[in-house]
């Protein structure tokens, strides 16, 4: 398990490195540079290149960034004067966390449910309805989702609010937006197992047994059927917190994903660089936590991953 | 009950060639998946709307006597009418041509680069499979790090690098959007790499990238095929969240996220604007979704002749 574990952990380090330096390279190649939508004279562009590093070679700029990396200093922003870039993530990913947290919760408390739902009422209407509701989450990209709500709920019916993150009422539009298509998932993966589940010999022992239909379902069948949601969770994670990005913009949330489009409209090299090591980190060790952990729960997982 | 009596019964004798000709008429892998997807009802459906949009977004363009950039002041934001279909738009654009100029430029995005990388993947993941060992293992490495990558992070990256326009986003989903394939085709080719028929063409001395290319890939088809209709919905997605956060198309050139965010800039007065674009887009996923559904059943031969 420890040899797994470190496996994991070292695969991720790299993975981590790759990406900054992906990025590092991207960014540097981005056409046009921090400063130039300001007017200013070229000793005072020379002085702020020169203030930021910009003047120094490339390998030395990257060899400076990744010492200040090691040290957890993101740099400052270009744009935003005396902002670090540390300071901008820790205001705006409040926002963003907590809005995928709620996207997250919903998604995986209704699909679960439909799922059950559906794979217990198979070839019935209920099942019926479900699939459709499953298709369609599929099918339909979250700007689109998160515009039509805001349309019906708060335009047309004047429901809830639509813009702004300031009460519980604020987050509800944004948060089904987000969280619809990882119901759509977390639904049809959950049915697809039940069914299988509800075929399998301990469902007969239990039933022999005599216990009721409702122990049988929470006790025997949702616990087991439940695992292969728990191995997309790393994944799904990672689609809620790039659905934040458009719904973020679209719902005006001051999030992680507004700052990061606009900064690079911006040309912000530390600010784009900074957030998306921030944000790779972030989905890397949920990988990893997940990866973990269904290492630990279910044995086979660990066994099977010396082949891989 | 009649009695059964011995003049009831007569000698036919046997005749070999009869008796060892085939019946039935000989249908191939290939007829049989094209059988069974005529017969699956939804996903024929679902292959007949996607032709339809094919179709109509070659055609409607050209046939229709708007273009997709000539603005006109006097017909800003109608409605649904007989001259246009589709309503116009801020700029008194036709809807409808643009709508359809959009479907070129989605559609042509979401089936070049998923079937560009599912060429790329299949490449790859066939020779790692295949030759395992060292080969697999340096592959294996790459591919795993690149899949902990955030893929909408690195195309948003490169967009912003090879800036707007059609070949740049195809460049810029294919750079990581093969990996997906990669790792389902390599799964298959080392099953199948063990199997008897390889080994016959080892034997015989078939060079090794014929074998892969002749004798193991058309094996992996169905999947790859699957997998690439699967893959559709995604790029078309990605297109229209690229366009939508203005990154992808730029204007006067259009595709649906372009469209439908035009669209939800008017969406308090003229909420028709973004029904029409995210019909089109919701549509084309939903049925490219069940189209992969159904070519999976089509292809798995454990499903031959279950109907």
């Amino acid at each position: 398990m420890a040899k797994y574990i470190l496996k994991r952990i070292g695969l991720s380090i790299v993975t981590l490195l790759v990406l900054t330096t992906i990025v590092f390279v991207l960014v540097r190649l981005m056409p046009g540079d921090p400063f130039s939508s300001d007017k200013m004279t070229p000793e005072i562009r020379a002085n702020m290149e020169a203030y930021y590093g910009l003047d120094k070679s490339l390998p030395e700029q990257y060899i400076t960034y990744m010492n200040n990396l090691l040290h957890g200093d993101l740099g400052y922003s270009m744009k935003y004067v005396n902002q670090s870039v540390n300071r901008i993530i820790a205001d705006a990913f409040p926002y963003s966390a907590d809005l995928g947290i709620r996207a997250l919760i919903f998604a995986v408390i209704f699909g679960v449910t439909l799922g059950v739902v559906a794979s217990l009422n198979r070839g019935k209407k209920l099942d019926a309805v479900c699939i459709i509701i499953a298709i369609i989450g599929t099918s339909i990209p979250d700007f689109i989702m998160g515009s039509l709500l805001q349309y019906f709920f708060g335009i047309r019916w004047g429901l809830l609010p639509v813009a702004q993150y300031t009460s519980v009422a604020h987050t509800i539009l944004p948060s089904i937006a987000v969280g619809f298509y990882t119901l759509a998932m977390v639904s049809r993966l959950m049915r697809a197992s039940m069914l299988e589940v509800v075929t399998s010999d301990y469902t007969k022992t239990a039933k022999a047994k005599g216990l009721s239909k409702w122990r049988i379902t929470i006790k025997h069948q949702i616990r087991n059927a439940i695992m292969p949601v728990v191995t997309v969770l790393g994944p799904l994670v990672a689609s809620v917190l790039t659905g934040t990005f458009v719904i973020e913009a679209l719902f005006a949330i001051p999030g992680l994903g507004k700052h990061y489009v606009q900064s690079i409209s911006n040309n912000d090299y530390t600010l784009v660089l900074g957030m998306t090591i921030f944000f790779g980190a972030f989905l890397i060790l949920m990988n990893l936590v997940v990866d973990i952990l269904y290492g630990i729960i279910d044995p086979r997982i660990r066994l099977s991953g010396k082949g891989k | 009950m009649a009695e059964i009596t011995r003049e009831k019964f007569k000698v036919v004798g046997k005749n070999i060639s009869s008796m060892e000709s085939i019946s039935r008429p000989n249908i191939g892998y290939w007829q049989d998946a094209w059988r069974r997807i005529r017969k699956n009802k939804v996903a024929f459906f679902s292959l007949c709307l996607i032709g339809l949009y094919i179709i109509l977004a070659i055609f409607a363009p050209i046939l229709s006597h708007y273009t997709h950039y000539t603005q006109n002041v006097n017909e800003m934001n109608q409605s649904f009418s007989s001259s246009h279909w589709f309503g116009t738009d801020s700029l008194g654009r036709d809807l409808w041509v643009r709508a359809w100029m959009g479907a070129r430029v989605s559609l042509t995005i979401g089936f070049t680069a998923s079937i560009i990388n599912g060429i790329i993947g299949s490449l790859v993941g066939g020779i790692s499979g295949y030759y395992g060992g060292k080969v697999d293992l340096l592959i294996q490495r790459i591919v795993d790090v690149l899949y902990g990558i955030p893929s909408m992070i690195i195309t948003l990256l490169l967009m912003v690098v090879l800036g707007n326009g059609v070949h740049c986003l195809i460049i810029a989903m294919i750079c990581v959007g093969w990996i997906g394939s990669c790792r389902t085709v390599r799964g298959e080719v080392l099953k199948l790499r063990e199997s008897d028929f390889v080994a016959a063409a080892k034997i015989m001395g078939v060079k090794d990238i014929v074998i892969i290319v002749k004798h193991i890939l058309p094996n992996v088809m169905g999947l790859i095929i699957t997998s690439v209709t699967m893959a559709i919905p995604n790029a078309i997605f990605q297109e229209a969240f690229l366009s939508y956060i203005g990154l992808g198309i730029s204007p006067p050139d259009c595709s649906w996220g372009v469209l439908a965010k035009e669209g939800i800039q008017m969406l308090r007065v003229y909420p028709y604007q973004v029904f029409v674009p995210a019909f089109m887009i919701c549509t084309t996923m939903l049925a490219l979704n069940l189209l992969g559904d159904g070519l999976r059943d089509a292809f798995d031969p454990k499903l031959r002749g279950t109907e």
